[in-house]
């Protein structure tokens, strides 16, 4: 079997070393990549992401990805976001009020509740859905402030709480979001990236 | 609900890991990568890697070693010792580190908490403070491995660094360090009362019970080293005795 490539969209500086080491580790090929036709075509994509809101969806416009990461998730071709990532994929955020998010997930991202810790840091107990082909239940490590509280229909959620119930991933064809980093989630967070790998 | 994170640390002095007594009398407990990746192994939940030796030419060891780590490691690495500037705290990042941990160079130039949260966001920005009781209920901060008095009051400190973006505090009580006497849990207190981000509690455990002790005092996280590193007790068994004491634990899977 060939190996396979797996383009890293450059976002910013953050942990990217940790998503190419756990890529490795699984004998993927991982790659940054700041080119929409990599985006456009048929390896693996991923969109990880740090950092606020707007910042991250102005990274995008400048790389001029808006319109090939739409076309992707419409497609159903392998995509993973990650953290900000799954954030960026929805309509819009509170975070950062008047910026249009990608849109491919039709939902408002909000903030904790002030009831809890904010930032969530640390690892949060994930229930997945019956319905989710990739994700399955366990142990994820979290760190943001902001979050999707309900999956929007057509997708397969998993779940965890902080101050209520929130979206720790979800799933839909061949694109998986997580709010939490699977790449530092430990065995099991690779056995997602596995599975994803293997869409 | 968020579970208590149990961190092995792994003070590290030219590529090799550890551990001294209030930051002393340093003995050779192995290599890190092999360490990180049994500690991870046993259910550790996070990997502290702090460079004691922390000078300019340790500088390349230390990049190498985050590197060998970050292969075998996929839980999250903080990294600290001898971060100076941002580009230090770059470099770590890129060979693998997921949060980077500085100290004295805070306490000299505060305004560089500022820079990493902007640069990195507030999740990679860890500050480490250690604190040397005055043993009337305050604590100074102490830098260069406690060395050196600063004359800055370590709650404020911490309250301080917050307000300027850190995500986490490492709160190491200089009394305690190595001493196997449990964490200082006036100091714990006074600390997870005056900022809402996690404190990781260090220096002076020996036992699950100064783990738990740690935690009603309000740490979210504790640090260990020489209970682990002597083979006392594995992560595993720590974790066990958690549980049972009704503490939310990861569970190794």
């Amino acid at each position: 079997m060939a190996t396979k490539k797996v383009h890293i969209i450059k976002t910013g500086v953050a942990n990217i070393a940790s998503m190419m080491a756990a890529f490795r580790r699984l004998g993927g090929e991982p790659e940054l990549t700041e080119n929409p036709d990599h985006v456009r075509g048929d390896d693996w994509v991923v969109l990880p992401g740090v950092g606020s809101f707007g910042a991250g969806m102005q990274r995008i416009e400048e790389l001029g990805m808006r319109e090939a990461l739409v076309e992707r998730a419409a497609a159903g071709k392998p995509l993973l976001a990650v953290c900000l990532g799954l954030q960026l994929l929805c309509a819009e955020s509170e975070e950062s009020a008047g910026v249009e998010g990608l849109g491919i997930v039709p939902a408002k991202i909000t903030r904790f509740p002030d009831t809890v810790r904010i930032p969530q840091f640390g690892w949060n107990r994930v229930a997945a859905d019956e319905s989710c082909r990739l994700l399955t239940s366990g142990y994820a490590y979290f760190a943001n402030s902001y979050r999707l509280r309900e999956a929007p229909e057509g997708w397969s959620p998993a779940t965890a709480e902080h101050g209520g119930p929130f979206v720790a991933a979800m799933e839909r064809e061949n694109i998986l979001a997580c709010q939490f980093h699977p790449e530092i989630s430990g065995k099991w967070g690779l056995g997602l990236l596995e599975r994803w790998l293997q869409c | 609900m968020l579970t208590v994170r149990i961190i092995p640390c792994l003070d590290v002095k030219h590529g090799r890991v550890v551990k001294g007594v209030k930051f002393q009398g340093l003995r050779d407990q192995g290599a890190p990568d092999e360490l990180a990746a049994a500690y991870e192994g046993q259910g550790a939940d996070e990997i502290v890697m702090l460079d004691v030796s922390a000078t300019p030419e340790g500088r390349g060891t230390q990049l190498e070693t985050v590197r060998k780590i970050r292969e075998r490691l996929s839980i999250p690495l903080t990294v600290g010792g001898g971060v100076r500037e941002l580009d230090d705290a770059e470099q770590l990042l890129n060979a693998g580190a997921d949060k980077v941990s500085i100290n004295t160079a805070a306490v000299r130039n505060p305004d560089i908490v500022d820079q990493m949260a902007e640069r990195f966001g507030s999740q990679c920005t860890v500050i480490a403070v250690d604190a040397k009781g005055d043993g009337q209920g305050s604590w100074e901060v102490v830098v260069s491995g406690g060395r050196k008095p600063t004359g800055i009051d370590a709650i404020e400190w911490i309250g301080e660094v917050y307000r300027r973006g850190a995500g986490e505090i490492l709160l190491t009580s200089w009394d305690r360090d190595g001493t196997r006497e449990g964490y200082d849990l006036t100091l714990l207190e006074a600390a997870s009362d005056a900022v809402p981000i996690p404190i990781i509690a260090s220096g002076g455990a020996d036992n699950p019970t100064h783990l738990a002790e740690a935690f009603d005092a309000g740490a979210d996280a504790v640090l260990a080293a020489s209970i682990f590193h002597e083979g006392d007790y594995t992560v595993a068994e720590v974790k066990e005795e958690l549980a049972e004491a009704g503490f939310e634990v990861r569970q190794s899977i």
